[in-house]
């Protein structure tokens, strides 16, 4: 190998400079990372030569070379598989080197790290550190090289690419803010001139909104500072208040709905066939969970007021859920906009009640084909493969970090989302069951713990709130962020200690820094109170931030408590011990229950909590239809690809496993830790061979007790895809559906499901759009009641969707995540969906075809079923009829019970009466159940007779035969794992 | 939870170990009383780790692993703690590094530890990013050296598949030697005390895990501290009941310790 020679740099001792530093991988360590990026870039056609990494350095500090050379060998070089230098080593003859640092003000965790441990080793805290990684390709041109950097290697909105070895002088000094009060013209405006107000200083607000603002400001005689108007925007955004949801709507329903809306909560039906719902929201998914508590239904202990919903879990303990989006950030900056989705989710967690451990995280990604050819991706959009990548590895590096098993996701593929990739994240904690409230007091402390302030993350909450278009990615670079997981760690560290403390609780409440940051934080806290916070006493990352950005920044890792003063010093003293900032920021409470803001001694913003938090107003919203054309409805859009009755079975099946959709995910799964915590007791991934795709994740969420909760989601939205003929109606009953038969296959009570809804939907201002939401809630109403399964918390996120340079839209079919969890009585009595190698009957238990209402009948009366006979015994394995049907669903099972020597397989007659194409139909409210041949199975099978009529036989010849086709189960498993294996 | 022993293990912590509540769980079923404490108390005052019969580094992030996995945390074991490390080795204190604690203990010098010397010795041994450039989460197959000193892992090279699995999550879990010389060494003296059935992240010699020549200190990749109840085995549900008997693999490496203290503190009584 050709090894280009280090230019070693003179050693000089100047009193402040900036070193570069070079770590290479030795030669007996290989370059894992550089194989992998030759592997990508041959997927993107670029083939290279040779590629080799390595990591970079840049140090400004007061060190002499004595203390940069303990830096360079004693902190940044392993011995055995690294070499280093100080400088740059000269590239070889035709060398291409690409070079990628974070921007000014990014997060760039591995520099704090260094940061940090210089001042460890040399006591110096001046050290300035920027870290970069270089890449020198052989054998591509430099244009390919500048195409690599784009596609592949760095994102513009976050990173800079150099072509050569960066080495500057001195790193820029950010010049210091201007902080002068500024005003906003607001009561002289036009409507015109406030809607460009809105637009273009990124409020977002509505024309109603920017009126009624107008008329506070004309009601007080003055201008609104611009503090004062961001903090109306931040607090007034979708992202905050959920104003679509919360809205009254009038709605015109199709002719010979199947809703039936006399009756409900909240819903008036009007002679002209129009209903009026007032307060969709509350009249649908939390009327549903109220009625049942009502009911009698008493294990929730706190539904949609909270960061997360809270269930009892036993006698000490209770859970809490929350599953939040990241959308529009994971567009421009997968990785980031993942990673920050995750860390935000458990800052939920750790800001519900007076805080929650959090223990199992989930995540659900909507994207586009990952085959898609380049040409047809948008400008302005990034690949759905690299997208996929990135949030996978953000996901991945955020969790595993945090120390959070990740253990329930689902991939849905659509090509509609290709300009608006959907990322779900969820979190579950546990916490006392004594802890579940917190309220600040007047006089309280406001305390910010964790990370500085900076200005990333500025606008966040007003940019997700917004239609994105191809421009995005330049407009709203700053509302992008990395995060710092470490910082958040130690942060949770240091709460759950203040939580636990000997003399009991040391704060009276608490919430994340999330969307918004301080402002909506401090906002929501202090709503009943007031609050007067001075913006010059946050700690912030760099200087050069106006009070306006301090106060909206949504920088990670912060959370905000009120503390009664005589607690502060042992919070502060547990703070040091936990290496976790703590500054005061004032005091909760103020005599006109306002809002007051100073900078440096200046008031900069005063806003009445009550006009704040009330005074946004609610238009009556118009909706229609939302439902697809006459003739299809009912059936949901499966209908419609409704195979003929005599198709191909083998190449269906092999097709249908290779269907991204429904191929294995374990690529993906594998990369999460998902036993961190040591709790997990049915993994994500079931059966010998450690790849079967499994309904529903178990964990301990008490150490040592037997008692066990399970985790899982269901969506559907091809049913409920208006495009297709679907019905969001069905789809909202389909997801509840499918998510509970995931719990109960696993062996949860269905008596103990708590549910949670994410809308991911286009546009709400389109009629129709609005009325498929309608329906939807509808549903989850419906579902919610006749599952018994009350709704904990939810979120919504809207305008989903994308116009393209040329000013077509593209919009995401309305997508509905329900995520559910429930108890597991005894953890020892879970069964998994892996065939099980004895002589048992694999029986087909349901049945029904398609999406229709009649699963609110048959459903539960299933679920209550299936968990009864795994609770009794004798039930060996039990899976799901979904997507591909029951021919997926078998041979799932085959694959998962695989293994060397191993070899189940299965062998059925198909029914004349569905033929061969129904095998590959969705079906509702359905299982497989495999049940022993013994006395306890009997009575299985007695217990399901009357539901299940089709035996399908369980051999020992590692086959799938249907009489039509014969199919060894290896194929099967090949076709099932050839897609998503990146 | 109880215990019934006075035998005393410590488990280090610092920001971004993760990995703690298993450690402690594992040495509490093994009857030790356990403390969890933050590596900068014990940098504080050393002397604190006299009190301790075994000592325990967790797996996790330390410092978010990012100028490479566990380098934070073993500079400040070389930094502050080798002495009183050094004097708890020769005291007899096991020492079990899990995943980021073995990329520590490597990388202070406290393994391979063919000698320990006075001044941390500069490592002949490493972790480095698997070979498929990411995290492997997987429940792999193991073997165990019959004959390796190491007290970690005594008696359980009996064991067959499929219970002898360990749950494996890392990213930087390949072990690299410096060079030949080392793995012969390692190979002579019985060091590698287990190794994978398989090659799941390019190890060399599928070594998932080495102790000192004294079999006292130990460092692997896997997770015994996530293999204490039958019911963390990956496919539990289908093992027939006989084959879940007795204490499941992973606890009874820390058994094994606790038992080692005992019959070390017999010894020096007789």
């Amino acid at each position: 190998m050709n090894q280009p020679s280090a230019a070693i740099e003179p050693a000089t001792n100047a009193p402040r400079t900036l070193r570069r530093i070079e770590v290479w991988p030795s030669e007996q360590a290989g370059d894992p990372r550089a194989d992998s990026v030759k592997k990508q870039a041959g997927d993107l056609g670029v083939e290279c030569r040779s590629v080799r990494t390595a990591r970079v350095y840049l140090i400004e500090s007061p060190l002499d070379d004595a203390q940069l050379e303990r830096v360079r060998t004693g902190l940044l070089t392993d011995p055995v598989l690294e070499r280093s230098h100080f400088g740059s080593e000269a590239p070889g003859a035709g060398v291409e080197i690409v070079e990628v640092h974070p921007l000014p003000g990014v997060m760039d965790p591995a520099a704090q790290t260094v940061q940090d441990a210089i001042e460890d080793l040399t006591g110096s805290a001046d050290a300035h550190v920027m870290s970069g990684l270089r890449y020198d390709f052989k054998g591509i041109t430099g244009e390919q090289a500048e195409f690599l950097a784009r596609r592949l290697l760095a994102n513009g909105v976050i990173e800079s690419v150099h072509r050569e070895a960066y080495t500057p002088g001195s790193f820029p000094e950010l010049p210091p803010a201007d902080q002068t009060l500024r005003h906003a013209t607001i009561t002289t405006l036009s409507e015109e001139e406030l809607k460009v107000l809105s637009r273009e200083g990124h409020l977002f607000l509505s024309l109603d909104e920017m009126k009624a603002i107008q008329d506070y400001y004309k009601a007080q005689g003055r201008e609104p500072t611009d503090v004062e108007l961001e903090t109306l925007a931040q607090t007034w955004s979708e992202h905050c208040v959920h104003k679509t949801l919360k809205s009254s709507v009038r709605y015109t329903p199709p002719a010979d709905d199947i809703i039936q809306w006399a009756g409900r909560p909240g819903v008036t039906v009007h002679d002209d066939g129009t209903v009026e719902i007032d307060n969709l929201l509350k009249s649908t998914v939390a009327a549903a969970t109220h009625e049942l508590i009502e009911e009698g239904l008493d294990w929730t202990l706190s539904v949609f007021v909270d960061n997360a919903g809270i269930i009892k879990f036993d006698d000490e303990n209770a859970v809490c859920v929350k599953v939040e989006t990241h959308n529009h950030p994971s567009a421009i900056e997968p990785y980031g906009g993942a990673a920050t989705g995750v860390g935000g989710c458990i800052r939920d967690i750790m800001g519900t009640g007076l805080s929650a451990k959090p223990i199992a995280n989930t995540d659900v990604f909507c994207v586009a084909m990952p085959d898609m050819p380049m040409d047809d991706v948008p400008e302005g959009c990034l690949h759905p493969r690299r997208i996929l990548k990135r949030v996978v590895e953000g996901v991945r590096d955020y969790g595993n970090r945090m120390g959070i098993p990740t253990l329930n996701g689902a991939v849905h593929f659509d090509n509609r989302y290709i300009g608006n990739p959907l990322v779900f994240c969820g979190c579950v904690g546990v916490m006392p069951i004594d802890l579940t409230h917190g309220d600040a007091e007047p006089g309280d402390r406001i305390i910010a713990l964790g990370g500085r302030t900076g200005r990333d993350g500025i606008h966040g909450a007003t940019f997700s709130s917004a239609e994105l278009t191809d421009e995005h990615a330049d407009e709203f670079s700053h509302a992008v962020q990395i995060g710092n997981a470490i910082e958040e760690k130690r942060t949770l560290d240091a709460i759950l200690r203040a939580r636990d403390h000997e003399s009991g609780c040391l704060y009276s409440a608490i919430t994340d820094c999330g969307a918004g940051g301080f402002s909506s934080a401090i906002g929501e806290m202090g709503e009943k109170l007031g609050a007067e916070v001075h913006l010059d006493r946050a700690p912030l990352k760099y200087d050069g931030l106006r009070y306006d950005e301090i106060w909206i920044s949504e920088s990670q890792e912060r959370m905000i408590l009120a503390v009664p003063a005589e607690k502060v010093a042992t919070l502060q003293s547990i703070c040091d011990e936990e290496s976790v900032e703590l500054a005061d920021l004032g005091e909760f409470g103020t005599p006109d229950r306002e809002l007051i803001l100073h900078y440096e001694g200046v008031e900069v913003g005063r806003l009445g909590m009550a006009f704040l938090h009330d005074g946004i107003p609610m238009p009556t919203r118009e909706a229609s239809g939302g439902v697809g054309a006459e003739g299809q409805r009912g059936k949901g859009a499966e209908g419609e690809e409704d195979a003929p009755a005599d198709i191909d079975v083998k190449s269906t099946l092999l097709d249908l496993l290779r269907d991204p959709n429904i191929a294995s995910k374990r690529w993906i799964i594998r990369q999460y830790d998902h036993e961190v915590q040591g709790n997990t007791v049915i993994k994500p991934l079931v059966g010998p061979g450690g790849i079967g795709p499994g309904d529903a994740a178990v964990i301990q969420p008490v150490p040592g007790s037997k008692k066990g909760l399970a985790i899982a989601c269901g969506m559907a939205t091809p049913i409920g895809d208006p495009a297709k003929g679907g019905d969001p109606y069905l789809m909202a009953l389909a997801a509840v559906d499918e998510c509970v038969r995931n719990l109960v296959c696993v062996g949860a009570n269905p008596d103990k499901i708590a549910i949670l809804d994410n809308f991911c939907w286009p546009s709400c201002d389109r009629p129709e759009n609005m009325g498929a939401l309608v329906r939807a809630c509808m549903g989850c109403y419906d579902a919610a009641k006749a599952y018994r399964a009350p709704f904990i918390s939810g979120k919504d996120s809207l305008n989903n969707q994308f116009r393209t340079k040329d000013g077509s839209l593209i919009e995401i079919p309305p997508t509905l995540l329900i995520t559910g969890v429930a108890e597991v009585e005894d953890v020892s009595k879970c069964v998994t969906m892996d065939l099980k190698a004895v002589t048992s009957d694999l029986v087909l238990v349901g049945g029904a075809s398609g999406a229709s209402s009649s699963m609110l009948e048959h459903g539960p009366v299933l679920a209550k079923l299936i968990s009864d006979c795994v609770q009794t015994g004798g039930v060996l394995a039990a899976h799901d009829v979904s997507d591909g049907g029951m021919a997926v669903a078998a041979a799932e099972m085959t694959i998962a019970a695989r293994a060397e020597g191993a070899s189940a397989g299965l062998e059925w007659e198909v029914p004349p009466s569905i033929g061969s194409g129904g095998m590959f139909e969705f079906l509702q409210s359905t299982y497989l159940v495999q049940v022993q041949t013994d006395r306890l199975g009997e009575s299985v099978l007695e217990r399901l007779s009357g539901y299940a009529d089709w035996r399908i036989q369980v051999t020992d010849r590692g086959k799938l035969d249907t009489g039509d086709a014969n199919i060894p189960v290896s194929d099967l498993s090949a076709a099932f794992h050839s897609t998503l294996d990146w | 939870m109880t215990s019934s022993t006075d035998i005393r293990a410590v488990v280090l912590r610092t920001a971004g170990t993760n990995c703690d509540g298993e450690m402690v769980r594992a040495f509490t079923l093994a009857e030790a009383q356990t403390d969890l404490v933050h590596l900068d108390r014990v940098i504080a005052e050393p002397a604190l780790l006299e009190r301790y019969d075994l000592i325990a580094f967790p797996g996790g992030f330390s410092y978010g692993d990012d100028v490479g996995a566990g380098r934070v945390f073993a500079v400040k074991v070389r930094e502050h703690l080798f002495p009183a490390l050094r004097a708890a080795h020769e005291r007899g204190v096991p020492m079990i590094g899990v995943c980021n604690g073995f990329q520590v203990l490597v990388q202070a010098g406290l393994l391979p530890g063919n000698e320990i010397h006075a001044e941390p010795d500069r490592p002949t041994v490493a972790l480095a990013m698997n070979s498929v450039g990411r995290l492997i989460d997987d429940w792999p197959g193991v073997e165990y050296d019959a004959d390796s000193a190491c007290i970690w892992t005594q008696g359980l090279a009996g064991l067959e598949e499929p219970v002898n699995l360990l749950p494996l999550a890392s990213g930087e879990g390949r072990f690299v030697p410096a060079s030949d010389d080392v793995m012969r060494t390692l190979e002579a003296n019985r060091q590698i005390a287990v190794r994978y059935t398989s090659d799941i992240n390019g190890s060399a010699g599928r070594v998932a895990g080495i102790c000192d020549p004294t079999g006292r200190i130990f460092g692997l990749m896997p997770h015994p501290d996530r293999y204490l109840e039958w019911t963390h085995h990956p496919y539990w549900t289908r093992l027939e009941r006989e084959q879940m008997r007795g204490d499941p693999p992973g606890l009874r490496y820390f058994i094994n310790a606790v038992q080692a203290v005992s019959a070390g503190r017999a010894a020096l009584a007789s």
